[in-house]
């Protein structure tokens, strides 16, 4: 728990995090900080950053990186550093959207579900289990054809691909959700307000509530990396945004492929490193929170050097905080 | 509503399948765990079923600028697609529990045909990328957590990460860059050369792996080329699975490193090593076959993206190709057999899981 | 503070098996380097049995683990750890794993823990013997078998095979011992070897310590915070206190004239069974001309069978009452189903048979919400003074929460009730604002306390209190209970293992045995004269805090105690 005598910036999630960490794990922790405020900054600033517009086409076709075009252009003419920065704001968009849509349903769901048990709680948990162990991306597919049907403006793009991401993420909130508050029901400071007579509505508002949404920025972390990879593989598979409505990095992937093939390198490699570095940088900045929140994965500082700062004290969070199944533990 | 709830006795000393001697307890959750399969089929049918009847009709999706809208809809009333849906859906239910899956709209083959022929080249696919994860993710999971908090354990972490970070089909383009058009070592796409692919087909009741049908016809030459073009996507999806994997078995060796039990084998002097690979790593196996059978989700979705990356004719292949054309039959078909596939192997999975744990065995 | 140099301990001059000379831990936390072990220093002679004695934060345990050279990297020691002339602490690793198991071994407190559940015990012995030389799997087994058959298992060619969880927990901690023994090392470390484990349990584990000792002549270190055990199996003791060595002297020495103010401190606020009853002198049950506030009539209470096996029986056709005023202690072994009635009464388990009435409601027929306003006159105490708080909130907050929900009060009323309260529990005012964890563990029982009182209950059901704290805490602790109890007088049951405790609070006492309650009585009268023969052993188990007493008390009951 953060102790609430710190001043609030210190117990900010991220900042926490980083004043507890030590050694490796800092090092971790502060490259995903990196990468990500990278990524968000090039979203940000992506007018500004981009020397073109990311639906400008250019009559010279898969012309190798050179001054007017520093990454070169595409078979279809597009400047490819220009789509590579304009597709950083197309995933923060995503992000965003898909997130917030998940995150409500999921917590209410997943309360609501591990407080009152009964019927309504097994139903869920075996539909939330059935979509939870499917391919996600199959039904990311199949939602984005049927919310879409072709339509392909940019937020209309948007919208469906976050939807598509949404259906999967609802499970997931609400397995992580649900499982934390079983797990709080139990606990004797819960029992203590049940035999004090308060009601379910209070008892979850006020007691389990905020205990089982700690772990939620951690999850929204690591859910951000996945939604960019769902993304990506939708415009990989021509599910996803239309060239001439946003830049996005699956999209130039699918039609680099054939250039590959012809050595033709330079359309493919940089939206690939784009998701893959965005993606490393979410990750490490997740995963290390994972594990600075857990005490058994929480490396030390060895005794005998002075200590950095007098940070928190640990709060054990429980210990399958497996929140992607990606990663589970 | 109430509040009562169940509380475990006090000490928790009797284990729920604990005295299965009569055979009840573990028979019993096997039988329950084996019916819980059908409900996730069912969903997952329903769900694509409706959700593909919101994209509209087939018909419409192949011919809709091409025909007049009168004709069109002549055509939409005679398949049938003009119904309420719920009399079309249980009408679907029907056939599959019969095991009828009709024609697909697209090409007009029978459904269970097409799933066996494109079937076996995704089983394929799948046991040669399982391979690679399996032989990169356990051990360097393994030595990931002897040497935790060190320095090779946080190389192998951005290891792992970055085999996570990488899509498919981004690995498979740079694959392509480096080891076929660089240095001309292996083929850019296929499953196997075309004349090979025939001679393959050509066989008595082929199984349609490759590898198995080259063996059995003692065809040696199309063996060496069926695994030079199988290396690469086995080596794509595998090292997104195997990444996977490697965190799998960190965290929960880890896990159990902190355990009293593996505390108790170092005061009796067990070294290091040992106490990873026996102590900490067979009681972690539970928890990780447990997980890594959700990973047949990542394997079989990164099939689909490995497919259209290699152009290797599995489901994923021909999934992308029927989901353009709306070819609802086809479509669930797949879904179909992928659910059914997905809940044996997490059923097969927790069995496993349960034989391991002898508090479940005896 | 007196300081003793590594004397050598045994006045035959033998040489010590054990010797720490100034040893000193510091480990690294968030909040800074905090030293464990602050210049310790004794000795072990050969077929010693040494107690290290201390409360929580003492240092014992990380003494006991720098003995093996378990420490964690984030600990830093200084100083020697001598075992036949090797330092602990400056070996190889390799040299390190050489010394344990064959000169040092250890035992934990927790057998269920430290067995691993997915081998077989005959496996986890062999492993040792393996890590010290080529052993053949034949000749482990045999060996095995052996060390098994030391320790008391029956059928030991046949339980070699079996996995823990085939053991009860008294058995599994006889196999961790078996599996110390396998090498004969000179030296057993044994880390609160008892605490995990009932009270019968126990006193069959320290006479099975004693023959370690007796037999083969092994030394032996004993960590435990129990003076009962102490008095029971140790024959020189060292008393720390946050990382000191207090005081340290032979185990009758140190009881009969303790020369240190902690030790005289500690010693005081050990119960001691028989003394300081609160029923002492009484020759009927007290309070029988009062309301009766709860009734159980051949109550039964199942838990239901998970995927195929039985309902488990709980509580099991038990029949009694608690009268307005009275305070109802109930004692019980794990498994014995006290805890399950304390929940059943508080309306946190169901009822399934007989008849339980609460404040006259029938909790077989429970509903939430026709039982909810009688809630405000049940206060309830939970074990775990740490768990027991939402951590988000204040002790205020938390102390409010009944008022808040059964009362129509303004906040500053509320407020004004709160601090009544806390000054009721010897708590500061101030602490209302403080959160759980800035509070100790004493303080946050008080703040529990405070908050089962809160609505002036007519009954206050206190599940095993105090059994988390250290014993001088448990000791204010319970002498604040007893004081509010008669100032206030609310009816209590309390709920306890500890029969001593029991005694010291209760007036009517009831002992349940696995499920049943198989004797009850004025408080006193079964502690002095048990009828039961469970009730019998269960008392004779008890250790006492007196070395001598304790010797014979169980030549006294050996017959009884082992058979």
């Amino acid at each position: 728990m953060a102790r609430k005598d710190q001043p609030l910036i210190r117990r900010l999630p991220v900042i926490s995090h980083l004043n507890k960490s030590v050694g490796l794990q800092r090092g971790m922790l502060v490259a995903g900080i990196v990468i990500t405020a990278l990524f968000l900054i090039t979203a940000l600033f992506a007018p500004l950053i981009a020397p073109y517009g990311y639906s400008q086409r250019f009559p010279v076709s898969q012309e190798p990186p050179s001054g007017a075009h520093i990454w070169g252009t595409t078979a279809g003419g597009y400047d490819v550093f220009s789509r590579t920065i304009w597709g950083a704001q197309t995933a923060v968009y995503v992000i965003v959207v898909a997130v917030l849509l998940s995150i409500f349903i999921g917590v209410a769901l997943g309360l609501v579900s591990g407080y009152l048990g009964g019927w309504l709680d097994r139903i869920l948990v075996v539909v939330a289990d059935a979509i939870y162990a499917f391919p996600t991306l199959l039904l990311a597919i199949v939602m984005s054809i049927a919310i879409s049907r072709g339509q392909s403006s940019m937020w209309g793009g948007i919208f469906s691909a976050a939807i598509s991401i949404t259906v999967v993420f609802i499970p997931q909130y609400f397995r992580v959700i649900r499982a934390e508050t079983i797990r709080l029901k139990a606990e004797p400071f819960v029992e203590s307000a049940m035999v004090v007579g308060a009601s379910s509505v209070r008892i979850m508002a006020r007691h389990i509530y905020k205990n089982a949404t700690r772990t939620l920025p951690l999850i929204f972390t690591l859910n951000a990396s996945e939604a960019i990879l769902t993304l990506a593989a939708l415009g990989f598979l021509g599910f996803g945004i239309e060239p001439s409505s946003a830049a996005e990095w699956g999209y130039d992937l699918n039609h680099a492929q054939t250039d590959a093939t012809a050595g033709i390198w330079w359309t493919g490699v940089f939206p690939g490193a784009a998701i893959v570095l965005t993606v490393l940088g979410l990750t490490l900045l997740g995963e290390s929170m994972n594990d600075l929140n857990d005490p058994r994965l929480r490396g030390r500082r060895r005794a005998g050097k002075a200590p950095r700062t007098a940070p928190t004290a640990p709060a054990p969070l429980p210990a399958d905080a497996a929140l992607t199944k990606e990663v589970a533990s | 509503m109430t509040t009562l709830i169940e509380a475990p006795p006090e000490d928790g000393e009797l284990l729920p399948l604990k005295k299965s001697k009569s055979g009840g307890g573990l028979g019993k959750y096997l039988l329950i765990r084996f019916l819980l399969i059908f409900p996730t089929i069912f969903i997952l049918v329903t769900l694509v079923f409706f959700l593909m009847r919101i994209t509209g009709d087939p018909i419409t999706a192949a011919l809709g600028d091409r025909l007049p809208p009168d004709q069109l809809a002549q055509r939409i009333h005679e398949a049938g697609y003009d119904r309420p849906v719920l009399v079309q859906y249980f009408e679907y239910l029907g056939q599959i529990a019969t095991g009828n899956f009709g024609r697909t709209i697209s090409d007009n083959l029978l459904v269970t045909d097409m799933l066996a022929t494109y079937g076996a080249a995704t089983l394929e696919l799948a046991i040669n990328a399982l391979v690679v994860a399996l032989v990169v993710g356990i051990p360097l999971g393994m030595l990931a957590a002897y040497k935790r908090d060190k320095w090779p354990d946080a190389v192998l972490r951005v290891v792992a990460i970055l085999f996570y970070a990488t899509p498919v089909f981004f690995a498979g383009l740079l694959l392509k860059l480096v080891f076929s058009v660089g240095l001309g070592w292996l083929p850019v796409a296929g499953r196997a050369k075309t004349a090979n692919e025939i001679a393959l087909n050509q066989l008595a009741s082929p199984t349609g792996i490759y590898w198995l049908d080259a063996l059995r016809s003692g065809n040696m030459a199309a063996l060496g080329d069926v695994a030079q073009h199988a290396v690469l996507p086995a080596i794509a999806l595998g090292l997104l699975t195997g990444g996977v994997f490697l965190r799998l078995v960190r965290t929960n060796v880890i896990g159990t490193l902190n355990k009293d039990y593996v505390e108790a084998g170092r005061s009796r002097g067990v070294s290091e090593y040992r106490l990873v690979t026996k102590h900490a790593y067979k009681p972690a196996l539970i928890p990780i076959i447990t997980v890594m059978g959700l990973q047949i989700a990542l394997l079989l979705g990164g099939a689909v993206l490995t497919e259209t990356t290699f152009e290797w004719k599995g489901l994923g292949f021909q999934l992308a190709h029927y989901l353009t054309a709306r070819d609802f039959v086809a479509v669930q078909g797949i879904v179909a057999l992928l659910a059914v596939i997905v809940a044996l192997t997490n059923f097969i999975v927790d069995v496993v899981a349960a034989l391991i744990d002898p508090r479940v065995r005896y | 503070m007196s300081r003793h140099a590594a004397a050598p301990a045994d006045p035959t001059g033998e040489r010590p098996v054990l010797s720490i000379e100034h040893l000193k831990v510091t480990f690294a936390t968030d909040t800074g380097d905090v030293k464990a072990v602050d210049d310790v220093s004794f000795a072990v002679a050969p077929g010693e049995i040494l107690a290290i004695v201390g409360e929580s934060g003492s240092g014992k345990t990380v003494t006991a683990k720098t003995i093996l050279g378990l420490l964690p990297e984030t600990a830093i020691s200084s100083g020697a750890v001598l075992i036949s002339g090797n330092n602990v602490i400056s070996v190889t690793p390799a040299h390190l794993r050489q010394i344990r198991g064959l000169e040092v071994a250890m035992v934990f407190q927790e057998p269920s823990t430290a067995l691993n559940p997915v081998f077989t015990v005959g496996w986890q012995i062999a492993e040792g013997l393996r890590a010290h030389g080529n052993v053949s799997k034949k000749e482990a087994r045999t060996r095995a078998i052996e060390a098994l058959g030391k320790v008391g298992i029956p059928e030991p060619e046949k339980r070699v095979d079996y996995y823990p969880h085939q053991f009860s927990g008294g058995q599994k901690q006889r196999v961790v011992i078996a599996a110390a023994l396998a090498l004969n090392p000179g030296l057993i470390v044994a880390d609160e070897p008892t605490t995990a484990l009932d009270v019968t349990v126990q006193a069959e584990i320290l006479e099975l310590l004693r023959e370690l000792r007796d037999v083969y002549g092994t030394s032996i270190v004993l960590i435990t915070h129990n003076m009962g055990v102490v008095a029971d199996l140790a024959d020189r003791v060292v008393v720390m206190y946050q990382g000191d060595v207090v005081e340290e002297a032979t185990s009758e020495v140190l009881f009969d004239s303790p020369q240190e103010a902690y030790t005289r401190k500690l010693l005081a606020a050990v119960p001691h069974l028989g003394r300081n009853s609160a029923s002492e002198g009484f020759t009927e049950r007290a309070h029988q001309d009062t309301d009766v506030l709860v009734r159980a009539e051949h109550l039964v209470i199942e838990y239901p069978g998970r995927l195929g096996t039985p309902a488990f029986r709980a509580v099991d056709d038990v029949s009694f009452t608690i009268s307005a005023g009275e305070v109802f202690g109930l004692v019980g072994e794990s498994g014995s189903g006290k805890t399950t009635i304390g929940r059943a009464i508080a309306g946190l388990n169901k009822t399934t048979g007989g008849s339980l009435k609460v404040l006259g409601y029938e909790m077989l027929n429970f509903k939430e919400r026709s039982f909810r306003p009688l809630r405000k006159d049940i206060g309830f105490v939970f074990q775990d003074p740490a768990a027991s708080f939402n951590p988000q909130l204040t002790i205020g907050e938390c102390v409010a929460e009944p008022i808040l929900i059964h009362e129509d009060r303004t906040a500053a009323e509320v407020t004004k009730r709160v601090e009544e309260l806390l000054e009721a529990v010897q708590l500061p005012r101030s602490y209302a604002d403080r959160y759980p964890h800035e509070l100790s563990g004493g303080q946050r029982q008080r703040a529990s306390l405070a908050r089962g009182l809160a609505l002036n209950p007519k009954l206050l059901i206190a599940d095993e209190p105090t059994s988390a704290l250290d014993v001088s805490v448990q000791a204010k602790v319970l002498e604040l209970f007893k004081e509010i109890q008669a100032e206030f007088g609310f009816a209590a049951l309390f709920i306890s293992h500890d029969l001593a405790v029991v005694d010291m609070l209760s007036h009517w006492v009831g002992v349940l045995f696995k499920g049943k309650l198989v004797e009850e009585g004025i408080s006193s009268v079964v502690m002095g004269s048990p009828q039961h023969d469970y009730t019998k052993r269960l008392i004779a188990s008890l250790p006492v805090p007196d070395p001598r007493e304790q010797a014979l008390r169980r030549e006294a009951n050996r017959a009884l105690l082992f058979g």
